[in-house]
């Protein structure tokens, strides 16, 4: 890979014009083509770690782990020439911290056709912070079937673990502090790709 | 902040399609595998019945349950209600008890309102008096959506007993919310003496409206509440005002029936209707779980209620 091309490349990752305004204090950490280039990686670590990803099920987390996961499942496609099935999961009725918010709106959870029974299921998800939305997620899966084993995609990884959950796949280990927010953005459903690392807000 | 569901109105556009929405998931959820989920694990529901029902206390009760709720069922019959204990005293138990959300069916028109006043949890009104019954119409409007799709613009007729019928109130009220067209059907003594300030169009003429409803409800004639003649004989109001398979013959290919149970048979709705493909009466009851879902999920399922309205102290 050619060094000036690396995700991690500091002139990929500055702040860009795009980021000023309301935004200013957002700092883009990646950019469309970092994002592309981390879920290509991940659909390969994928195949090797599944050896060749027969069994593979993609279950993106509401709401931009469904996005994530439907990216996954077109770079695997591409790789190995065979569609790969994916679905969405909504674990918002299982979290353990839904009494410290009001009540949200709850979204759709689709499994493929086939289910996850005795599948390899890998759950998708935009940024991984506490581990409270996995462990959910976990939760949720139980009541839907049982995998022959789940494993983890994320494209960020924040840190601030409180359960012990680690990720197997990661875009990018972001080292924050627990003052900071880290937003994702994916065209599909913000517009545009880019993961902004900023102040958290004011309440 | 503590908010109620005592009234159709209580429900903002958003509120109503919020509720809408989490009943479609929740619907979708548990049809599959998810049969129950552990969403409000310690939290109570107290199912407070003063007046009979059969269908909305069974609703009421597995939808607490789906959630994995505490249900305490209380009904008038068999308690200290009929040794005469108030309302009030009543509920300074229940709150006693800790109960964070309290369903309530009382004879009289503006009970669940008065007791919002006197308990700390959110209080759901599940039929008071001839005044309202807001869960009905959320699952009517459920059922509605997930036979025609959007609601705005489709034009609703409500035919029956309009004087007595909360559900018909609490319909009229939520479907104009929806961007529903409504119009209400009824003999002239079966209308309320407010209607023109009512959100719906009026007529005596059940045949001129047929053809141009998307969804025809039929209301109960409910006898019970009648210290009155209302009209002259059954056999009459059947003929001008029922609804059997030659009228419903001459309704639109992709018109729905709907009846809010339980169904008085021959009267307002010939048997051949009521067991038609048009007919959602089944469907409502499954319905209604799902929408009643929604509300306790919205209501007690976070910090604090999503939806409904805040009741001033009086």
């Amino acid at each position: 890979m050619n060094a000036a091309h690396r995700p991690d490349d500091p002139a990929e990752t500055r702040v860009t014009g795009r980021d000023s305004g309301p935004d200013s204090q957002q700092k883009a950490v990646l950019e469309g083509p970092d994002i592309r280039r981390a879920l290509t990686r991940i659909a390969h670590e994928i195949l090797e770690r599944t050896k060749g990803g027969e069994d593979v099920v993609l279950l993106g987390i509401q709401t931009r782990g469904v996005t994530l996961a439907e990216r996954l499942a077109g770079a695997l496609n591409e790789v190995e020439g065979r569609p790969v099935p994916w679905g969405s999961l909504d674990v918002t009725m299982y979290r353990d911290d839904l009494r410290l918010r009001p009540a949200r709106a709850i979204r759709r959870t689709e499994l493929p056709q086939g289910g996850i029974e005795d599948r390899v299921v890998v759950l998708v998800d935009d940024v991984l912070f506490s581990g409270r939305t996995v462990r959910a997620a976990l939760d949720a899966l139980n009541e839907l079937g049982r995998p022959r084993a789940v494993q983890l995609a994320v494209l960020v990884d924040r840190g601030h673990r409180e359960l012990p959950i680690r990720a197997d796949y990661v875009g990018k280990n972001l080292p924050t502090s627990t003052r900071e927010t880290v937003k994702v953005l994916l065209a599909e459903n913000d517009g545009r790709d880019a993961v902004l690392l900023g102040p958290k807000e004011e309440k | 902040m503590k908010r109620h569901l005592i009234s159709a109105a209580d429900l903002t556009r958003d509120d109503a399609l919020l509720v809408l929405d989490t009943a479609e998931e929740l619907a979708r959820a548990t049809e599959g595998s998810m049969k129950k989920l552990p969403t409000l694990r310690g939290r109570t529901v107290v199912n407070l019945f003063f007046e009979d029902s059969t269908r909305t206390r069974i609703s009421f009760e597995a939808a607490a349950k789906r959630l994995s709720a505490d249900v305490i069922n209380f009904s008038a019959k068999g308690s200290s209600v009929s040794k005469g204990e108030s309302l009030k005293d009543t509920a300074l138990t229940l709150e006693a008890m800790g109960a964070d959300g309290v369903v309530i069916r009382h004879g009289a028109s503006g009970a669940p309102h008065r007791l919002a006043n006197w308990v700390k949890g959110s209080v759901v009104n599940a039929g008071d008096g001839t005044h309202e019954h807001p869960t009905q119409a959320l699952l009517d409007a459920f059922t509605m959506r997930r036979r025609l799709g959007d609601l705005e613009g489709r034009k609703v007729t409500i035919v029956g007993d309009i004087l007595h019928s909360r559900v018909a109130r609490s319909n009229v009220l939520l479907l104009n919310t929806l961007g529903a067209e409504v119009t209400v059907v009824a003999p002239p003594t079966l209308l309320p003496v407010a209607i023109d300030t009512w959100p719906a169009e009026v007529s005596y003429d059940l045949d001129a409206v047929l053809p141009k409803s998307d969804v025809v409800m039929m209301l109960r004639v409910q006898h019970e509440r009648m210290n009155a003649s209302y009209f002259p004989t059954v056999r009459e109001y059947s003929r001008r005002y029922g609804l059997d398979a030659e009228r419903m013959a001459r309704m639109a290919d992709h018109a729905i029936v709907m009846h809010p149970g339980p169904m008085n048979r021959g009267v307002e709705i010939a048997a051949e209707v009521a067991d038609s493909v048009r007919s959602t009466i089944v469907e409502q009851v499954a319905n209604g779980v799902s929408a009643r879902m929604a509300v306790l999920y919205l209501l007690l399922g976070g910090s604090e209620p999503a939806i409904g309205k805040e009741v001033s102290q009086s």
